[in-house]
């Protein structure tokens, strides 16, 4: 006899841990999967100085620089 | 908790540690896919179509709402779960999941679900599940279910909302069509429930839950159940006029409402001890073609979504201009 006995309370706990990491794993996968689909269908981002703005690279309008040229 | 008090409590009688399964028994997972079916429905049917993964993510957190909501109604209605019959066995009445446990699953789906649908989608869809969570949490499972013998009727709101949630995740507005989807759902309900209801009365008289049947008697219910069924017809016949019906819709409706109003008057017809003779066969026929009516009707939106249905159209418009 082993050290330690299995028991149905055992049993029940691993499912419960099991099933949980099962869950939060596929969140993560979704949230990731939707993360990529809204970037693939946005704007060109860029952040910096904690400011997100839409990238000058596929503006439609031309920049100050390019407007005063 | 260590291991060897748990082993304790076990052997003293049984504490109750939940498995995996008693959480998801919590989420109410017979209703949810009822409601991840029907939002499914109202999302592929919208003339906007989303991304697969965005319709996915859509689903699963309409889905998670809808179970959210189940959990807070468990929560709340423990008491008269462990009296009838049919509820003795879930989680809570049994034991194995502790009510402040299913209080805080089902607060903490609520806000993720709300949360994660407007992020997915867009805010009226996580503002409608919002609602929704709330009209059946609240208005339904704490007020009107114990109050009044309508409990069923307005309730019902509360499972309508799902194909409503689908089509605004989609189109991001509240068309004509997601409402004759709701009021289908909406108007199905009652003669749903009071079917079952003329069947399993004992339960719901054991746990003085003002059902119709119980309030009313069954007469009264037989004739709710007739008036219902009536003014189900045109709402469901009326959507095979606008862009998610068609000529399929039409036909499977038809046939459907007829085969449900012979129901009906059948019901309304037949005393109580002639029902009481054959142990309630016709209501649990008329209650197994509900299920059927519902499932039928939704799956009649789905053909006509498809390429095959306008296919299927023009077939039949050349064999009536040829054949007369």
């Amino acid at each position: 006899m082993g050290l330690t006995q299995e028991h149905e309370l055992h049993r029940r706990r691993r499912s419960r841990n099991v099933g949980l990491g099962l869950v939060l794993a596929a969140f993560i996968l979704l949230t990731f999967g939707l993360t990529m689909v809204k970037i693939s269908q946005g704007s060109d981002m860029q952040g910096y100085d904690h400011t997100y703005q839409l990238s000058p690279r596929h503006s439609t309008h031309p920049t100050g620089a390019e407007a005063g040229q | 908790m260590s291991d060897i008090q748990a082993d304790i409590a076990v052997q003293g009688g049984g504490t109750g540690e939940a498995g995996f399964g008693d959480y998801v028994q919590l989420l109410k997972p017979r209703v949810m896919s009822l409601v991840v079916f029907t939002a499914m429905v109202g999302l592929l049917v919208a003339p906007v179509h989303l991304h697969p993964v965005e319709s996915l993510a859509a689903i699963i957190f309409i889905a998670l709402g809808g179970g959210a909501s189940g959990a807070l109604n468990m929560w709340w209605d423990a008491d008269i779960d462990r009296v009838m019959r049919r509820t003795a066995k879930r989680p809570l009445p049994a034991g194995t999941i502790q009510p402040g446990e299913a209080l805080g699953l089902g607060l903490a789906l609520s806000g993720l679900s709300v949360v994660m649908l407007s992020l997915a989608t867009n805010l009226l869809a996580g503002g409608l599940l919002a609602f929704t969570i709330f009209f059946y949490a609240v208005v339904y499972t704490m007020w009107l279910k114990r109050s009044t013998p309508q409990n069923i009727v307005i309730g019902g709101a509360a499972g309508a909302f799902p194909p409503m949630i689908g089509w605004a995740a989609a189109t991001g507005h509240i068309g004509i069509e997601s409402v004759l989807m709701f009021l289908v759902i909406f108007m199905w309900t009652p003669p749903h429930f009071w079917a079952l209801a003329l069947f399993m009365n004992d339960d719901y008289d054991k746990a003085r839950v003002p059902m119709l049947t119980v309030t009313h008697g069954r007469r009264a219910t037989r004739a709710h159940i007739l008036v219902y069924t009536v003014a189900l017809m045109p709402v469901a016949l009326a959507a095979a006029f606008t862009t998610i019906g068609g000529p399929i819709y039409f036909a499977v409706s038809l046939v459907l409402n007829v085969l449900f109003l012979i129901g009906a008057i059948r019901i309304w017809r037949r005393p109580e001890e002639t029902a009481q003779a054959d142990n309630y066969a016709v209501e649990k026929r008329f209650f197994a073609l509900s299920l059927a009516y519902l499932f039928l009707h939704f799956m009649a939106f789905l053909v006509e979504a498809t390429p095959w249905a306008d296919r299927l159209a023009e077939l039949a418009h050349w064999g009536t201009v040829t054949w007369g």
